[in-house]
């Protein structure tokens, strides 16, 4: 198979392909998608990011001047698509560079006073 | 003598996906193939009429995770036919440019598979290792490298810079290096050619007559290819289909790897002709009462989407007919008459998407 040749020597005298993972992990790209995080010292309770968010992965339960007004993110929900960050008036939304790892846990996010709790999964 | 039938699938070392062939056989030879379809259906087309229509785009996106910016780029071209909205021509190219970047690595992981159906792993491998790079020249452009997000009615979300451009021309250039090196053996190769040369044959006038699409239909001798109807920056950008004449399963190779290598040259060139300007144009209000359909190139054939606006943010209708079931009839009709160890590869062969067959 003469065709195959030069590609069977690359691959017998070259480095491997793979990585050594878990010892190296992927290098990711400058402004790849991975986590999401509000910033609520930010957020003034618009509303925006739970009527623009395709997959209803935001609810706001209550009204912005309630002062229990809560925020609550499902992150088995989200898709990454970022448009939250995209359109929130005050950039309280933000989209981590890198790859996102996987979820475990819903959050629900109130104002500063309130404590935010976090729903573990079982 | 007696004929004996037996399921082929839903699972399957070859399938990636689940779809049953119940095959009739007598001996080794095939002599009648029903589908049984149904296993993966997941209701995309009733739910895009309860979401608003701007987030459809990234409903469609998940009908496939192969070929998912074409899926939005379809959705997002039919928007923009029933809205009447004019895109500015730098998210044309921009469109053109993740198209055939997402061409190039279904093709990769096509020809990939077939190696892998016939036990050919090494080859497996090596076109696996050059999709990675295209995968990774997504996530360096887009964000991500599977489901990318980056089409949106008007436009696009995000650009591609000088640097960023330089940079996916070198990661091409590597790409093309591993490509020149799978490619003569796919087209040489002893194994290869016993496995595929004449097997599956689609005549010319059936493939025409059962509705085939895409490589399928262009492997039998048809220059058929949605992309010759210029829509996004095709038609500025000099676009010939690649067409093969045997129809059987070696004819279908043959055609992807050329595709493959267009998809690269298409690539570059839109790059060089980037125009400046605008990502995205505005969208105002919703769809009108009216209706639309659009058809684009898939890797695997032409799509065609109608919508039927009313006035409101939520479709009235929307309705996908998608590459591999208008593939379907074809495949039944390559398949008797062929022995039962050929059965894997000439499914394969017409690239059989399921989850894009049953949304
Ligand atoms: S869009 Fe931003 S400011 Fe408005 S509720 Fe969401 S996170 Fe808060
Ligand atoms: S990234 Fe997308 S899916 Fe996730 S919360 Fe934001 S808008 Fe919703």
């Amino acid at each position: 198979m003469p065709w195959m040749m030069p590609n069977i020597l690359r691959n017998l005298f070259g480095t491997p392909a793979t990585r050594k993972y878990p010892f190296e992990s992927h290098q990711y790209w400058a402004g790849s998608r991975g986590r999401l995080q509000i910033d609520l010292a930010k957020c003034v309770f618009c509303g925006i990011c739970e009527k623009i968010c395709p997959s209803r992965a935001i609810t706001k339960y209550g009204h912005k001047d309630d002062p229990n007004v809560t925020i609550h993110y499902n992150p088995f929900a989200c898709i990454y698509c970022a448009r939250c960050a995209e359109k929130c008036p005050s950039c309280a939304i933000y989209i981590l560079e890198g790859h996102a790892v996987p979820a475990d846990r819903k959050i629900t996010y109130g104002r500063e006073d309130v404590p935010f709790s976090e729903e573990e999964i079982p | 003598m007696s004929k004996i039938t037996f399921p082929f699938g839903p699972q399957h070392p070859v399938l990636p996906e689940a779809i049953q062939l119940s095959l009739t056989c007598e001996d080794e030879k095939v002599v009648e193939v029903l589908p049984v379809i149904g296993y993966m259906h997941r209701g995309i087309e009733k739910a895009a009429e309860r979401n608003p229509y701007v987030n459809n785009v990234f409903l469609c996106e998940r009908i496939c995770g192969i070929c998912s910016f074409i899926h939005a780029l379809s959705y997002c071209q039919l928007m923009e036919e029933l809205m009447q909205v004019e895109v500015p021509p730098r998210a044309r190219y921009l469109r053109v440019v993740w198209s055939e970047l997402s061409r190039m690595h279904s093709h990769l992981l096509w020809l990939g598979l077939l190696a892998d159906s016939f036990g050919f792993e090494s080859l497996f491998m090596q076109c696996w290792r050059a999709r990675e790079t295209v995968l990774d020249a997504l996530e360096m452009t887009t964000g991500q490298r599977v489901v990318q997000s980056s089409c949106v009615i008007g436009g696009v979300r995000r650009d591609i810079n000088a640097d960023q451009a330089r940079q996916l021309r070198e990661m091409l250039a590597g790409v093309k290096a591993q490509i020149d090196a799978v490619l003569p053996v796919f087209q040489k190769d002893y194994t290869i050619k016993a496995r595929t040369v004449g097997k599956g044959v689609l005549p010319k006038d059936q493939a025409w007559k059962l509705g085939a699409v895409g490589p399928t239909l262009r492997a039998s001798g048809w220059a058929w290819d949605c992309r010759s109807l210029g829509y996004a920056a095709y038609g500025e950008l000099g676009f010939e289909p690649v067409v093969e004449n045997d129809g059987d399963s070696y004819a279908r190779t043959m055609v992807r790897a050329r595709e493959l290598v267009q998809s690269y040259e298409l690539v570059l060139r839109a790059l060089d002709a980037l125009p400046e300007g605008p990502l995205a144009a505005k969208i105002k209000g919703v769809p009108p009462k009216g209706e639309a359909i659009m058809r684009t190139e898939q890797p695997r054939g032409e799509l065609f989407e109608y919508a039927r606006g009313n006035g409101t943010p939520r479709l009235e209708r929307l309705k996908i007919r998608t590459p591999t079931f208008a593939n379907i009839p074809a495949l039944l009709a390559m398949l008797p008459g062929c022995e039962i160890a050929d059965v894997p590869v000439i499914v394969l062969s017409i690239d059989p998407c399921i989850a894009c067959l049953e949304r």
